[in-house]
């Protein structure tokens, strides 16, 4: 095929091109004030965060968030739950206040006096980098700005880490605060989890049940490509051991609404946060956080081609005996030689579900024009190779996928330990070599340490992250969410991912500029507004003119 | 688009970054390597892990997420 066809977003079909972005709850711990309330620790990094901001744009520190289009409730198999029979965790469209009342009742006895001295305890932020940072149940939690390529993912999911990295020094420095430590992980090794979740758009013609089919083979597998490693086995970890997916034991169900308990392996939330007839957000959340550069990538690359898979119709034919019990299994087999059984009866390894993946998907790209080096779409021969050459070294030289494959990396050092100090998988310090393999600072995280003397490989540098952590990308609406925070810090009221509300200066009312298509807000579209009206009026005049004729 | 360009360009240096194992070497020497290798990345992690393991893995204590 000499031009390549176009999906419902305007992108090229059949390829890793798709709208996506990540979400990332941190770990979070106060070594000096042990016991203190979780969701104040996580408002102090907002609000430390904040200050920041306010420091460098002199000004507002960002909007803060429009609840109107959120629906967590809304079920993609097509139904809602009642709001009374909804746990309370479900109810996120709630603007969170942080009350000393609301604190105790959700999370324990609250250590807090929140008085009126106290800065009002900051729980929401939306950056000038487009993304979102606030407190998602008891974790910081940063979720990115849109983008539409597996690089783009990563270089501004690791801005999330620069992110909350300016917010954890910057309360290591001040005396009233005390250090607030955050993990780029999953879980406590004691039974807690939080999530690691990626969004990526699906026209909504493509039938949900396709998609439960096509992605419970490829998610029970795609962990031994981009797990991140685990010390512990079973959700408190009790088993000694070391297993390859911080998350997978956290999984009970197969398809369901819920992402805090019986979480299952296809999450159906159905807010598009776009136009609703023509898209639908699929919402991932049976991944690990990656601290791997080349497995983030890999993450979102591989997901991206299965969905072009799916939606073409083109998917491997393949439906798993217990999926959910296989999963556990595949994680719990560091020498990848552990077998599920398929419905017609054929048992495969893990690496053989994501062989036969790659197959259909290498073919589909081909077939669709995107995969050439030259000529493609710039991205999908990339992730085609590196999904290859993860799948060759898992299959034969671990120490080799232990440059790039995040849990043989951290597996290569704990064995490292083991065989120099004789150390039982039950020893604490190999449950602190798993705990600090995430922390973000780069002097202490262990990810950090080996990506920093080239051990672990790095797709971006951290010029290239810092600047993400600054500016939004291009392509995509948060284009235009970003550069309206950036530029009227005092007149954008809040935003969400589908709009931005500016309080215009001598008004009280305010104006939504809904931004429901994610191809659209794009620099390409809206850069010469900014450029053509500096002051907020004039550019409110044109920007509303425009849209109405 | 030159912007789209840069970018592919871009993505397939990286790729050569990301090339593990590129210069062969002869097997013994290289294993030999590898265990100077995992003794020095030991070395330079013991100075830097939080001083009471036991203590600080008991205090790593979370609440749960989505």
């Amino acid at each position: 095929m000499s031009t390549s066809e176009h999906g419902p977003d305007g992108l090229p079909a059949g390829g890793a091109l798709r709208v996506m972005g990540s979400e990332t709850e941190y770990g979070i711990h106060a070594p000096s004030t042990p016991g203190a309330n979780a969701t104040y620790l996580s408002s102090q990094v907002i609000a430390a965060y904040a200050r920041l901001t306010r420091e460098r744009l002199h000004a507002s520190p960002g909007a803060g968030w429009d609840y109107t289009d959120e629906t967590p409730l809304r079920d993609a198999r097509g139904w809602s739950v009642r709001r009374s029979q909804a746990h309370p965790d479900l109810l996120t469209d709630l603007e969170p206040v942080l009350t000393a009342e609301g604190v105790a009742l959700a999370h324990g006895p609250a250590e807090i006096e929140l008085d009126g001295d106290q800065e009002p305890a900051l729980m929401n932020l939306v950056l000038g980098n487009g993304a979102r940072l606030y407190v998602d149940h008891a974790h910081p939690e940063y979720s990115s700005p849109e983008v539409t390529n597996p690089r783009d993912a990563v270089v501004w999911d690791s801005a999330g880490d620069a992110v909350v990295l300016a917010a954890v020094r910057a309360l290591a420095s001040d005396p009233e605060h005390g250090p607030i430590n955050l993990y780029k992980n999953n879980t406590d090794g004691k039974g807690a989890s939080y999530g690691s979740h990626e969004n990526y758009l699906v026209p909504r013609s493509v039938p949900f049940s396709d998609l439960v089919r096509g992605l419970i083979p490829f998610f029970v597998s795609r962990q031994l490509v981009c797990g991140a490693g685990r010390v512990g086995i079973g959700q408190d970890g009790r088993t000694p051991g070391f297993q390859v997916s911080q998350r997978a034991d956290f999984f009970e169900a197969e398809v369901g609404l819920e992402t805090t308990m019986r979480r299952p392996i296809i999450n159906t939330r159905d807010e598009p946060h776009a136009v609703a007839d023509k898209y639908r957000r699929l919402h991932v959340i049976v991944g690990d956080a990656n601290c791997s550069h080349v497995a983030n990538y890999l993450k979102f690359g591989t997901t991206a081609l299965v969905l072009s898979l799916i939606e073409a119709g083109a998917a491997p034919a393949i439906e798993i005996h217990e999926p959910v019990a296989a999963m556990h299994r595949l994680s719990h087999d560091t020498d990848l030689r552990e077998t599920v059984r398929l419905l017609d009866g054929r048992r495969l390894t893990g690496l053989e579900l994501q062989w036969i993946y790659f197959e259909a998907a290498a073919k589909l790209a081909a077939d669709a024009g995107v995969a050439a080096e030259h000529g493609g779409d710039g991205h999908t021969a990339t992730v085609l190779r590196l999904w290859e050459r993860a799948l060759t070294a898992l299959g034969s030289d671990l120490d080799a996928a232990a440059g790039y494959i995040e849990w043989a990396a951290k597996q290569m050092v704990l064995e490292g330990y083991r065989a120099r100090d004789g150390l039982a998988w039950s020893d604490p310090r190999l449950g602190l070599i798993d705990i600090q393999w995430s922390d973000v600072r780069p002097e202490r995280g262990l990810a950090n340490r080996l990506m920093a003397s080239g051990r672990l490989s790095r797709m971006a540098d951290d010029v290239e992250i810092a600047r993400a952590a600054i500016e939004p990308p291009e392509d995509t609406r948060a284009w235009f969410r970003g550069k309206s925070i950036q530029r009227f810090p005092a007149n954008v009221a809040s935003a969400s991912w589908d709009s931005v509300v500016f309080s215009p200066p001598g008004s009280y009312r305010l104006q939504r500029v809904p931004t429901r298509e994610p191809l659209r807000g794009t620099r390409a579209l809206t850069g010469g507004l900014f450029e053509s009206h500096p002051d907020i009026q004039g550019f409110l005049d044109a920007l509303l003119g425009e849209r109405h004729t | 688009m030159a912007g789209q360009e840069q970018k592919s360009s871009q993505s397939r240096e990286d790729v050569e970054d990301v090339e593990p194992g590129a210069a062969p070497a002869p097997a013994a020497p290289q294993a030999s390597e590898a265990t100077q290798g995992v003794d020095d990345l030991l070395d330079e992690i013991d100075g830097v892990l939080e001083s009471n393991a036991e203590e600080f893995v008991r205090g790593f204590v979370q609440k749960g997420g989505q």
